[in-house]
């Protein structure tokens, strides 16, 4: 019967990997690169939006750990804002605001992907969404600014 | 021949080889073909025992996916000529995330399984009689699902996750899509039974929001978007059970 089938076809099955077995399906899967995340521009972009997220979290521990300190008194504060103060510290910093901007960003500009808001008929456009995040990013830092400059 | 094109193939006869192997041919370059066309020239002129899927020809069918340039395209819908600046060569895989048969096919049977999961078709918790007619519906009872409609199960999204690459239990973008498609079908009442495969982490929470699924879509279908939107409503969902003793459980 199997010859049948082969002259049927009008040729013999070239046999030159011995481990093949005739009418043996043998799929072939293919490892996925560990750098997966530098062949394309996307895959990357997104990479560094995740690591990004260290950065807010290292600024939420430090500000909770800036309270702590403050809640050590006068001097110990002082302290702790000249080492704020220094070069080092203030580069460091600055590189972990830039890295806080663009989690901040590219999170924004995903958010209306996820919230679909219809009011009524209505579906609230996606340009809405995305600036009524800004709008509140904005109102916060005001806030924040009020607070600390009264 | 006139102007010619090189296709970079890559083969796999697992008779003859253990790991696959790139072939090039040369094929008229036409403004006009497709790479499809390219590999129809090559199976009916060059080599007949070259294997690959299609059917349409024309977008519909969601066969001829394949990676072109390393990019995950329907074979039938992009142009040679606009390759490689139109002087080739090109480069065809298979998509990347199945298995491979031979040559340009791949195994798809994990996604039609994980298809199956979460019921795509619309789930009634009792069928009204026949005498009373069909479900009617608005034009903006469509406009809720539609997009997700128009998903013709060609797995490019699939090839562009790399998260279903790395983590294969992840039920994926189109799939949640199609979930969606019915969940959010207002005729549709089986969302709760959906719930369960799609809450569950090679669910929606697999999902790291990449994004390349709705990049490749040749449908506009935004599977990620599918599944960001899941996401929220699975999150209030829950809200609602835990924080409402009298909420549905
Ligand atoms: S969601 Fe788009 S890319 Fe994915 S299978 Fe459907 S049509 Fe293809």
């Amino acid at each position: 019967m199997v010859q049948v089938g082969v002259a049927a076809v009008g040729q013999t099955v070239n046999r030159i990997n011995p481990k093949y077995q005739l009418y043996h399906p043998k799929w072939y899967r293919k490892d996925y690169p560990i750098f997966w995340w530098l062949e394309k521009f996307a895959y990357g972009k997104f990479i560094v939006r995740e690591m990004t997220s260290l950065a807010v979290g290292y600024t939420a521990v430090l500000l909770m750990f800036q309270l702590w300190v403050l809640s050590r008194g006068q001097e110990t504060y002082q302290r702790f804002l000249g080492f704020l103060e220094s070069t080092p510290v203030m580069i460091f910093h600055g590189v972990v605001l830039a890295f806080l901007l663009f989690h901040s960003v590219t999170w924004f500009n995903l958010a209306p992907k996820a919230l679909v808001l219809r009011l009524g008929r209505w579906r609230v456009p996606n340009a809405l969404v995305l600036s009524g995040h800004y709008a509140a990013w904005l109102a916060a830092t005001a806030l924040v600014i009020w607070l600390v400059a009264r | 021949m006139a102007e010619s094109i090189t296709l970079q193939i890559q083969r796999y006869r697992p008779e003859e080889e253990e790991e696959p192997v790139w072939q090039s041919f040369e094929v008229p370059r036409h403004d006009e073909w497709m790479v499809l066309d390219g590999l129809n020239y090559i199976k009916d002129n060059l080599d007949g025992s070259l294997s690959y899927r299609w059917a349409c020809r024309m977008g519909v069918c969601g066969s001829c996916g394949m990676l072109v340039n390393g990019e995950p395209v329907l074979t039938c819908a992009t142009y040679l000529s606009e390759l490689g600046g139109g002087r080739g060569p090109v480069r065809i895989e298979p998509l990347t995330g199945f298995p491979v048969i031979r040559d340009l096919v791949g195994d798809i049977g994990d996604f039609i399984t994980k298809l199956q999961r979460i019921k795509p078709w619309i789930i009634r918790q009792e069928d009204k009689p026949l005498s009373q007619g069909e479900y009617l519906q608005t034009p903006e009872e469509l406009a809720l699902y539609q997009q997700y409609s128009m998903c013709i199960n060609c797995m490019l999204c699939y090839s562009a996750c790399p998260i279903y690459a790395l983590e294969p239990d992840f039920i994926g973008p189109a799939v949640i899509a199609l979930a969606q498609r019915y969940n959010l079908d207002p005729r549709d009442e089986g969302s709760e039974e959906r719930g369960d495969v799609l809450s569950q982490h090679a669910g929606i929470w697999a999902c790291t929001f990449v994004g390349e699924c709705s990049a490749v879509c040749p449908k506009h279908v935004d599977p990620a978007g599918a599944i960001q939107r899941y996401k929220v409503t699975a999150t209030a969902e829950w809200f609602k059970s835990v924080l409402l003793p009298w909420g549905k459980r």
